[in-house]
């Protein structure tokens, strides 16, 4: 099983042929992902090789689904580009976008949401400003390093990418069934419930750990989903206790604004749905840890 | 990025939102000369990105020149919890009959916009909507429609504005929306938004903030950037391209990745207990690929801020392995060197994550002596604690 990705996965990477495009379709190739195509209008009929593969690169998503069979996309394209890129992919029904790029302006991402909502949300979209999803051993879509981890029974969801890498590694000896970035933007497609609900149903999680951080209420909306409607064992973490008040921190959503979004609020939130919360992230390794061992 | 009040009405008028006349000052003979071309009696307020400025004695009326004088002079300069007042903002008055309260804002939960709007406006919205919960109208906007004139007249009927003002208030509320849009603005506030006794309806207030991931479609927005009013090295970082946020502690801190550089300072700070107190001195995220060159850039800007004693270099090597990392840092301090920079703080490495041992004997090979090596974060954290607290 998995969510969301598997080894089923056939994915399309649009802006392939810019430069991270070409550095992540090399790496996700390697990685064992099923990559059949790239999209780019103006190459479109052409071949690009990636290390002894060749992909064709397609006018658009539509076309390359048409032609390949692709469910999944991953999203390279520049900021300036990126919203007509996801309504495309919207627009062909694809099951799955994934939206890597940050500096999206959010009255962009509100307006795909908007777009996707009024199509009857028949794609799920990931991201923007995430590193993507990985099912060890099935697929990896986006820039999640491949070879931290193997597969395993414990599902993560994250807003950060390098907090994701840090709890795969940390925990590598046991393993993953998938983690999701959903991302660090204000707005984003995925959320940490949706998440939540994915791994609650699929049989190969046995844990969950949740990583969010400072900025909106997304923990908070969480906590009251885990208290209603989640079995599984759930550790999670929060970063950002110490950021000050007003700051964006990195992340273009992680910012308190007056007394909202403060990590103490999320962690709070959290524990009083039963949640244990790490100080740290290796404390949150060792309590997904204890965890495991008492499945 | 949140601007003056004086910038927000600049913004309104360009989009025809009635305001009143006024001007910006930044010394007591501007706010004089303004006030001569005002001609009338005018309102003197302090320009901070903070509230309460009216209870600090930051908003003064003047009836006259000389009063004007008097006023700029006490409220230019001054303290507004912890902001220093740079520039007023005269503005001719108005008589007020009404206030109300009208915004628009992201609603990061639902993905959409939302509109609150209420006939009791000049107090903060929380509070209205506390004591008097049936006065506000919180209303999500579908951003594939945006707020048409029909929208407008479902807004204005639902909040219960005077029926005498439809017209007027309704264009106000297009007018806003297509200002909201039109700026990639994420918020978008007037409070108040008044009647005058003649019956007119004018912005007396303008809050706004504009998304600063839009800024490659908005070039004029780089005016409403102050300098002057930015950290020196958060100027400095910004120009470099590096995310940096100048903190007062003494462990200057850079890593890769937003959630980890944030998770740092908290582990800092925890370690900072044992050690004196100190905390971290930034937040510093070099990004993903934790080149040598990006490295050299954000090592500058930390070492640079006087207050750090101790750097610690919190590195997960993903996408770029740890053996490139080392190198990174090592390759990073030859070019301070190069640049002829004494560096002299010691530093505090640790990597962890893709072909974490090569990088670790990288470094250690190097025998650098002014960097120590610690295998995991939270033991490098309380060496850095430690060692910014002996430097202190």
């Amino acid at each position: 099983m998995a969510i969301f990705l598997n080894e089923n996965s056939k994915v399309i990477v649009q802006g392939m042929t810019g430069s991270e495009g070409m550095k992540h379709t090399r790496r996700m190739l390697k990685a064992g992902t099923e990559i059949v195509g790239g999209v780019n209008p103006r190459k479109a009929g052409t071949k690009v090789d990636v290390d002894g593969v060749s992909l064709p690169v397609f006018a658009s998503v539509s076309e390359a689904m048409a032609e390949t069979g692709a469910n999944a996309s991953v999203v390279f394209v520049p900021p300036a580009f990126s919203k007509a890129a996801v309504v495309e992919a919207i627009d062909a029904e694809i099951e799955l976008v994934i939206v890597i790029t940050e500096g999206i302006p959010v009255h962009d991402s509100v307006a795909f949401w908007n777009h996707a909502e009024s199509k009857g949300n028949k794609t799920r979209i990931v991201g923007p400003n995430c590193p993507g999803i990985a099912s060890p051993g099935k697929s990896n879509a986006g820039i999640t390093p491949a070879d931290i981890t193997g597969a395993g029974p414990i599902g993560l969801v994250s807003k950060s990418g390098t907090l994701t890498y840090q709890l795969m590694y940390e925990l590598r000896d046991i393993g993953f069934s998938t983690s999701v970035g959903i991302g660090g933007d204000p707005v984003i497609g995925t959320t940490h419930i949706d998440c939540l609900k994915a791994f609650e149903e699929d049989p190969e999680t046995k844990a969950i750990v949740m990583i969010g951080e400072i900025g909106g209420d997304a923990e908070e909306r969480a906590a009251e989903y885990i208290k209603a409607n989640v079995t599984k064992p759930v550790v999670g973490y929060i970063a950002g206790f110490t950021a000050p008040e007003g700051k964006t921190m990195g992340h273009a959503g992680a910012i308190i604004s007056g007394s909202a979004g403060t990590a103490e609020s999320k962690k709070e939130a959290l524990e009083a749905a039963g949640v244990k919360v790490g100080k740290t992230p290796s404390e949150t390794a060792r309590l997904m840890r204890e965890v495991i061992e008492n499945l | 990025m949140d601007l003056y009040e004086y910038q927000g009405r600049a913004l309104f008028a360009r989009h025809s939102v009635p305001v009143l006349d006024g001007g910006v000052a930044t010394t007591q003979q501007e706010a004089v000369e303004l006030a001569e071309r005002l001609g009338d009696r005018v309102v003197v307020k302090a320009q901070v990105k903070v509230g309460g400025r009216g209870k600090a004695g930051g908003v003064k009326l003047a009836d006259t020149v000389a009063e004007v004088e008097t006023h700029a002079g006490n409220i230019l300069g001054m303290d507004i919890k912890g902001h220093t007042v740079e520039k007023v903002m005269l503005t001719v008055t108005a008589d007020i009959d009404q206030e109300y309260y009208y915004s628009y804002l992201l609603d990061r939960a639902n993905r959409t916009f939302l509109c609150i709007a209420s006939v009791a406006g000049g107090m903060e919205i929380e509070e209205v909507a506390h004591t008097d919960p049936e006065k506000v109208v919180k209303r999500p906007i579908d951003a594939g429609v945006g707020v048409t004139p029909e929208v407008a007249n479902e807004i204005f009927d639902q909040a219960g504005f005077p029926e005498d003002l439809r017209d007027q208030l309704v264009d106000v509320f297009v007018k806003l929306w297509d200002a909201f849009v039109a700026e990639d603005a994420t918020l978008v506030e007037v409070n108040p938004l008044v009647r005058t006794p003649e019956g007119k309806v004018l912005a007396l207030d303008a809050k706004v903030t504009l998304d600063e991931n839009a800024g490659f479609r908005h070039p004029e927005h780089a005016e409403f950037e102050d300098k002057s009013a930015v950290d020196p090295l958060e100027q400095r970082a910004k120009d470099s391209g590096l995310n940096y946020v100048k903190l007062d502690g003494a462990v200057g801190i850079i890593g890769n990745g937003a959630g980890l550089v944030m998770s740092t300072l908290d582990v800092v700070s925890y370690a900072g207990e044992r050690h004196g107190g100190v905390k971290p001195a930034n937040f510093l995220d070099i990004g993903g690929g934790a080149s040598a060159a990006v490295m050299a850039n954000g090592l500058e800007v930390v070492l640079s801020d006087p207050q750090v004693k101790s750097v610690f270099v919190n590195i997960f090597g993903g996408i770029t392995a740890c053996d490139e990392v080392a190198n990174g840092i090592l390759g990073a301090l030859q070019t301070l060197a190069d640049r002829g920079e004494d560096v002299t703080k010691p530093l505090v490495a640790r990597i962890d994550g893709n072909n974490a041992e090569a990088g670790r004997k990288i470094l250690a090979d190097a025998n650098h002596p002014l960097i120590t090596v610690v295998e995991t974060m939270d033991a490098a954290a309380d060496k850095a604690a430690e060692l910014a607290n002996q430097e202190a």
